[in-house]
C-alpha cells in the first residue's frame, strides 16, 4: 500500500511544473484531450483538478497509513502489555520482595506506551516516509541532478553529528526511565503504608522524598529537553542551508537557461515537501533510540530467573487426576537473598489422609515448609513428592486445583463475597454463558481482537465455576454447599447479617421480594400483642410518623439517587414547589429559624472539636458562627424581609427533625396535617424525570431501595421505648425463622460486595473466607499456615473442629500458631532451626517429660 | 414532654438546682427519654453498667435478690435517680430496677454524667447528700432487719 502511494506522490511534484510551463506560459498546448478540443484556459483547469486530485488521492493514502499503523501499534501495545502481564503472574515469589507494585504498575501502563506506538510506527513509517524521501529524491535528480545533489549535500553531515548528540540523550533517557520506577515504587509504598504515615507523622518527610525523586527527574527531563532542542536546531539549521543552494546555483542555471523556471519552483516545493520526511526519519531514529532503551529495561525486568514456564499455567489435567496419597519431603533446603541457608535438610512425611498440626517457635521455618508444600517457593535444593508425583513438574492446575493453601495474610479480592468463595473452584471457563449474548457480531469481533493481539480467549462471561469438583450437580446443590461451607468457616452468621442490611432487586428476584412481603404481614401479626405493640411506629400513607424524619414524612418513600437525599431535599426546586403551594415554606423557615435558635443556645459554648456535634447538632461546628449572625438579621429584619439566600438556610434544618427523639416540639399539628398534605401532593404530581429517584412506601410493595431489614420493618423503631431495638431485633429473628427466610438472606449476604482488599469486612471475616475458598473446591491436600490466626479464640475452636470432620480422610497440614491447638490431630510435628526435631502424637510428646512439645507448652 | 419542660423539671431537682438551664437542656438534649411498660426492668442485678436514669414519672422500684425472692429495698419517684453506684465505681449493677406506674426516664450517659460532674462540682455535692442519705436508709433496714431476726 506504502508503495503503491509514491507514484501518485511523484505526479504531483511533476504537475506545477506542466502547469507552470505549459499551462500558464501557453506553449506546447495539446489541441485536443481524448479528441475533445481545448483551448488554453480550459488546459490549466483540467490540469488543476488533476492536481486538485492527486492531492485528494495523496491524503487518502496518508490518511490509511495512519490509520493502519495506529492499529497495528494499538494492537502491538495490547499484546505486549498482555505478555508483560501473564509474566507477573508467572513471577517466581521471592521476584516480588524486589519489584514493587508501583514500579510493575508503571512499567506496564506507561513505560510500554510509547512502545506500541513506536511498534506501529517501526515499519510503516521508515517505508512511508523513506519512500517519499527518494521518490522527491527522484523527481529533484531527474529534473537537475546538480540541485538533487545540493538538495542531499548536507545529509551526511547530519548524520554523522545527530547521533553523537543522540548518544548523551540516551543515557538521560535510560536514567529517566530508572528514575521514574524509583518514583513509582515509593507512591506505592506511601498508599500502602498510609497508616504508619499518619501514625508516625511521617508525611513531611516522605514529601521531602518525593522532592528529591521530582528534582532529580525534572533535573535529567530538563537536560533531555536542552539536548533535543540542540539537536533540532543544528537539524532546522542545516535544512535551511539547502534553500541557499537552491537560489544561488538554482537561479544561475535559469538565468544562464539550463533550467525552465517552472523546474525551480517545482524544486522548491518538492524540497518544502522533502523536509517533512526528513524530519520524520530523524524524529524516528530519535525514538527507536528512546524505544529501545525503553524496551531493554522493561524486559529485563520481566524476565526473573527461575520464571514459571508457560505450558506450567495453561497445561489441563487428566480427568481424574488427583494427589491423594502420601506425601514426602525430602532434604529441602531454602536460601536467603544473601545465600545464606533458613532451612536445610528439611525432610517429613505424610501418611494418606493423615492430619498433621506443625507447630515450633515463629523462626523456626514452619511458615516455609507451608509455602514449600504449597510449591508457592520452589526450593534451592531437595524435593517434595505427593502421590509419588514430583511437585516440581505438577502444573499449576493440579497444585492449584488439588492443593489448597491459606495463609496468615488473607487477602480478598474486590468483588461479592460468593464470587470470593468461589474463585477457589473458578480456574477456566467451563460452561458457555447462560444468559442471552447481546450482541454475537460484537462478541465474534472482540474474540478476533483478542486473538489478533495475542491475548486470552477466554470468555469472562461463561460459567467458570467447576461444580464437579465442589461436588454439586446443580446450582441448587451449590447453594447448598456454599451455606453449609459458610457454617464450616463460622461466617454464616455474618452473612445473614450483611444480608438484612443487602438490598435486592424484586424485578429480578420476585420470589424473595414475595416472601419478604409475607414476613412483613407476619411482623405485623406479632406486633398486636400488647407488649411489643408499640415497640414500631409503622409507616401509614394516612399518619405521620414520629419516628421518622420530616423528610422520610414529606416523601413517604426512599430516595434512589441523590435528587432526593437528606442533603439535596430543602435545594430541590420540586420539593419547594410542593412546599409553596401546602403553604409549607413559610412555616418551615419559621421552624428552621427556632431550630438553629436552639442548637446555638445548646452548642455555642462548647469547645469546637466536642463530640456533640458529629452526634447531635443540626449544625456543623464551623457554622454556628454563620447562624448566630443569620439569627441576628433575622431578629432584627423579620424572617420575611430576609435575604432567600438566608431564609434557604433555615429552611432546610426542619428536614432533619426526627420529632420522637430530638423533642423540641416544633413540628405542632397543624404543620403535621399540612406535611400530610405534601405527602399526598408529592406523590400525585411527580413529574416523570423525577419518578425514578424514589421509592414510595407501600404496605403491599417491596422497596427495591430499602434494605431487607428495612422491608421486613417497614416502620420505624420506637426512640422513647426502652430497649426496643432489642426488642425488634428479636421479633425480626423470630419472624425470619417462623418464615424460613434465613438461608435466603444469607444468599442475599453472598452477593454483599467486599470493598477494595475487602475492606467492608473484618480481617477475621476475610480469613474466613480465604478457608471457604481453598475448601470449596474439596482438595486432596490442605495446607493451612496459621490461617485462623485473625479469629477470636471462641471461632477458632470451632472453626478448627469443622475443618478437621470436614478434611477427614484428606491430607491436612496445618501450621499452628499454639501448640495447645494441636491436640485433635492424628500427628505433630515440631519445627525447630528450620527442621523437624519431633514427631508423633500429642499425648505421646507430652507424655516425654524433655520433650520440645512440652518446652513450648511451657512457653505459652 | 418537650425539651424545655424537661429542662425545667431538670432544674427543679435539688441535683441540678445549680446547674444553668441552658447546661440542662443540653443535657436533656443529648440524652434519651425512655418509656417503660410496667414491669419492664430497666436493668437487672449484676449487668454491666453505663447509664444512670432520672425518673421523669411513674416509679422505678429497686429491689435485690434475696435467695428465690426479690427484696424491695426502695421507690424511687419523679426527681430520683437509679443506676449511678455502677457509674461511680464501675462495679456491675448493685440492684434490679423494675417499672411502674408508667415509668419514663432520662438515660443519661456515662460520658455526658462524668462531664458534668467535672463542670458542675456542685452536682457532686448533690449526689453525695443523696448517697449519704441513702446509706443511711440502708444502715436503718440493716437494723430493722436484724432487731427482727
Amino acid at each position: 500500500m506504502t508503495a503503491l502511494s509514491f507514484p501518485f506522490l511523484y505526479f504531483s511534484l511533476d504537475l506545477p511544473k506542466i502547469i507552470i510551463n505549459k499551462a500558464i506560459s501557453g506553449k506546447d498546448i495539446p489541441s485536443d484531450i481524448f479528441g475533445v478540443s481545448i483551448d488554453q484556459v480550459e488546459y490549466l483547469l483540467i490540469l488543476s483538478l488533476a492536481f486538485l486530485m492527486l492531492v485528494c488521492i495523496n491524503g487518502g493514502f496518508k490518511f490509511y497509513v495512519n490509520v493502519f499503523r495506529g492499529q497495528l501499534g494499538e494492537r502491538m501495545l495490547r499484546r505486549l502489555r498482555f505478555d508483560l502481564l501473564s509474566r507477573v503472574l508467572r513471577f517466581p515469589l521471592p521476584q516480588f520482595r524486589r519489584v514493587s507494585q508501583g514500579e510493575v504498575i508503571q512499567m506496564v501502563t506507561a513505560e510500554v506506551e510509547p512502545l506500541g506506538g513506536f511498534v506501529g510506527d517501526s515499519i510503516a513509517l521508515p517505508a512511508f516516509q523513506g519512500g517519499t524521501l527518494i521518490t522527491i529524491l527522484i523527481f529533484m535528480f531527474v529534473q537537475d541532478w546538480m540541485l538533487g545533489l545540493a538538495a542531499i549535500a548536507l545529509y551526511p553531515i547530519q548524520g554523522y553529528i545527530i547521533p553523537k548528540l543522540q548518544w548523551h540523550v540516551n543515557q538521560l533517557g535510560k536514567a529517566r526511565v530508572r528514575n521514574v520506577r524509583r518514583l513509582s515504587e515509593k507512591i506505592g509504598e506511601s498508599v500502602s503504608g498510609i497508616e504508619e504515615l499518619h501514625a508516625n507523622d511521617g508525611a513531611r518527610r516522605v514529601l521531602a522524598i518525593f522532592t528529591e525523586r521530582l528534582g532529580t527527574i525534572y533535573d535529567i527531563r530538563y537536560e533531555i529537553f536542552q539536548r533535543k532542542f540542540f539537536i533540532k536546531f543544528v537539524n532546522n539549521f542545516i535544512a535551511q542551508l539547502t534553500p541557499f543552494f537552491f537560489y544561488s546555483i538554482g537561479g544561475y542555471l535559469v538565468i544562464k537557461g539550463d533550467l525552465t523556471f517552472g523546474a525551480l519552483v517545482a524544486i522548491l516545493a518538492a524540497y518544502k515537501d522533502l523536509s517533512a520526511p526528513w524530519k520524520e526519519l530523524l524524529t524516528y531514529y530519535q525514538r527507536l533510540a528512546d524505544s529501545k532503551i525503553k524496551y531493554d529495561q522493561v524486559i529485563e525486568q520481566f524476565d526473573p530467573p527461575g520464571i514459571l514456564p508457560e505450558d506450567a499455567q495453561h497445561a489441563e489435567l487428566e480427568a481424574d487426576f488427583s494427589l491423594a496419597g502420601p506425601i514426602s519431603a525430602n532434604n529441602l533446603s531454602v536460601l536467603d537473598d544473601e545465600g545464606q541457608p533458613i532451612i536445610e535438610s528439611l525432610s517429613f512425611q505424610s501418611e494418606k489422609s493423615e492430619q498433621v498440626a506443625v507447630v515450633g517457635p515463629s523462626s523456626g521455618g514452619k511458615d516455609l515448609a507451608a509455602i514449600l508444600m504449597a510449591r508457592l517457593l520452589i526450593p534451592d535444593g531437595g524435593q517434595i513428592k505427593v502421590a509419588d508425583k514430583l511437585t516440581l513438574d505438577l502444573p499449576e492446575a493440579a497444585t492449584g486445583r488439588r492443593m489448597g493453601y491459606v495463609g496468615p495474610a488473607a487477602f480478598v479480592f474486590n468483588t461479592s463475597l460468593r464470587e470470593n468463595i468461589l474463585l477457589g473452584a473458578m480456574h477456566q471457563p467451563l460452561k458457555e454463558a447462560t444468559g442471552e449474548i447481546i450482541d454475537l457480531d460484537e462478541k465474534k469481533r472482540n474474540i478476533r481482537n483478542a486473538e489478533l493481539s495475542g491475548n486470552s480467549l477466554d470468555d469472562l462471561q461463561a460459567d467458570w465455576v467447576d461444580y464437579k469438583a465442589i461436588g454439586a450437580n446443580s446450582e441448587t446443590e451449590l447453594r447448598e454447599k456454599l451455606l453449609d461451607l459458610l457454617k464450616t468457616v463460622d461466617l454464616d452468621g455474618d452473612t445473614y447479617d450483611l444480608g438484612l442490611r443487602g438490598t435486592i432487586n424484586p424485578d429480578e428476584n420476585k420470589v424473595l421480594a414475595d416472601r419478604i412481603l409475607a414476613a412483613r404481614k407476619a411482623l405485623q401479626n406479632r406486633l398486636k400483642q400488647p407488649e411489643i405493640s408499640n415497640s414500631i411506629e409503622l409507616f401509614d400513607s394516612e399518619k405521620f410518623n414520629s419516628n421518622a424524619s420530616v423528610a422520610e414524612n414529606l416523601l413517604f418513600g426512599t430516595p434512589v439517587g441523590d435528587d432526593f437525599i437528606l442533603d439535596n431535599i430543602a435545594e430541590n426546586q420540586y420539593v419547594r414547589e410542593i412546599l409553596r403551594e401546602t403553604g409549607l415554606e413559610e412555616e418551615f423557615v419559621r421552624v428552621g429559624r427556632d431550630v438553629a435558635s436552639t442548637m446555638v443556645e445548646l452548642f455555642a459554648d462548647l469547645p469546637a472539636d466536642h463530640e456533640y456535634f458529629s452526634q447531635y447538632s443540626f449544625i456543623a461546628t464551623d457554622d454556628i458562627p454563620e447562624f448566630q449572625i443569620l439569627l441576628g438579621r433575622a431578629d432584627r429584619l423579620g424572617l420575611e424581609a430576609m435575604e432567600e439566600e438566608d431564609r434557604n438556610r433555615f429552611l432546610a434544618l426542619p428536614f432533619k427533625l426526627i420529632p420522637a427523639r430530638h423533642r423540641l416540639d416544633l413540628i405542632t399539628e397543624s404543620i403535621i396535617d399540612r406535611i400530610l398534605e405534601a405527602r399526598r401532593k408529592f406523590a400525585e404530581k411527580i413529574p416523570d424525570d423525577l419518578r425514578g429517584a424514589i421509592e414510595f412506601f407501600s404496605e403491599e410493595k417491596y422497596n427495591k431501595s430499602a434494605t431487607l431489614q428495612d422491608n421486613i420493618l417497614f416502620g420505624k423503631v420506637a426512640s422513647d421505648k426502652a430497649n426496643a431495638s432489642e426488642q425488634v431485633g428479636a421479633l425480626i429473628a423470630e419472624v425470619i425463622e417462623s418464615e424460613n427466610l434465613r438461608s435466603i438472606i444469607v444468599e442475599v449476604g453472598l452477593d454483599f460486595q467486599v470493598g477494595l482488599s475487602g475492606s467492608k469486612l473484618s480481617p477475621a471475616q476475610r480469613q474466613k473466607i480465604c478457608l471457604a475458598r481453598a475448601l470449596v473446591r474439596c482438595p486432596d491436600i490442605l495446607i493451612l499456615n496459621e490461617a485462623t490466626s485473625a479469629l477470636d479464640s471462641g471461632s477458632q475452636t470451632k472453626v478448627m473442629s469443622n475443618i478437621l470432620a470436614a478434611t477427614k480422610g484428606r491430607n491436612l497440614l496445618w501450621v499452628l500458631q499454639r501448640v495447645a491447638l494441636a491436640v485433635p490431630f492424628d500427628r505433630v510435628m515440631v519445627m525447630s532451626g528450620g527442621r523437624v526435631v519431633e514427631t508423633g502424637g500429642f499425648e505421646e510428646l507430652k507424655g516425654k517429660a524433655d520433650s520440645a512439645l512440652n518446652n513450648l507448652l511451657r512457653d505459652e | 414532654m418537650t425539651l424545655n419542660k424537661e429542662a425545667e423539671l431538670l432544674k427543679d431537682l435539688p441535683l441540678f438546682s445549680k446547674v444553668d438551664l441552658a447546661k440542662l437542656k443540653l443535657l436533656a438534649f443529648t440524652s434519651e427519654r425512655l418509656t417503660y411498660d410496667d414491669n419492664q426492668i430497666v436493668f437487672n442485678e449484676g449487668d454491666e453498667g453505663d447509664a444512670a436514669y432520672i425518673i421523669l414519672s411513674g416509679t422505678a422500684v429497686v429491689s435485690i435478690a434475696q435467695g428465690s425472692k426479690e427484696l424491695e429495698l426502695d421507690r424511687i419517684k419523679k426527681g430520683g435517680f437509679v443506676g449511678d453506684i455502677s457509674l461511680l465505681c464501675d462495679v456491675p449493677r448493685t440492684a434490679t430496677i423494675t417499672a411502674q406506674n408508667s415509668l419514663t426516664a432520662l438515660q443519661i450517659k456515662k460520658d455526658t454524667f462524668f462531664n458534668l460532674i467535672a463542670e458542675f462540682p456542685e452536682i457532686a455535692i448533690e449526689m453525695m447528700r443523696v448517697l449519704a442519705s441513702r446509706l443511711d436508709n440502708t444502715n436503718k433496714q440493716l437494723r430493722d432487719a436484724n432487731s427482727k431476726t
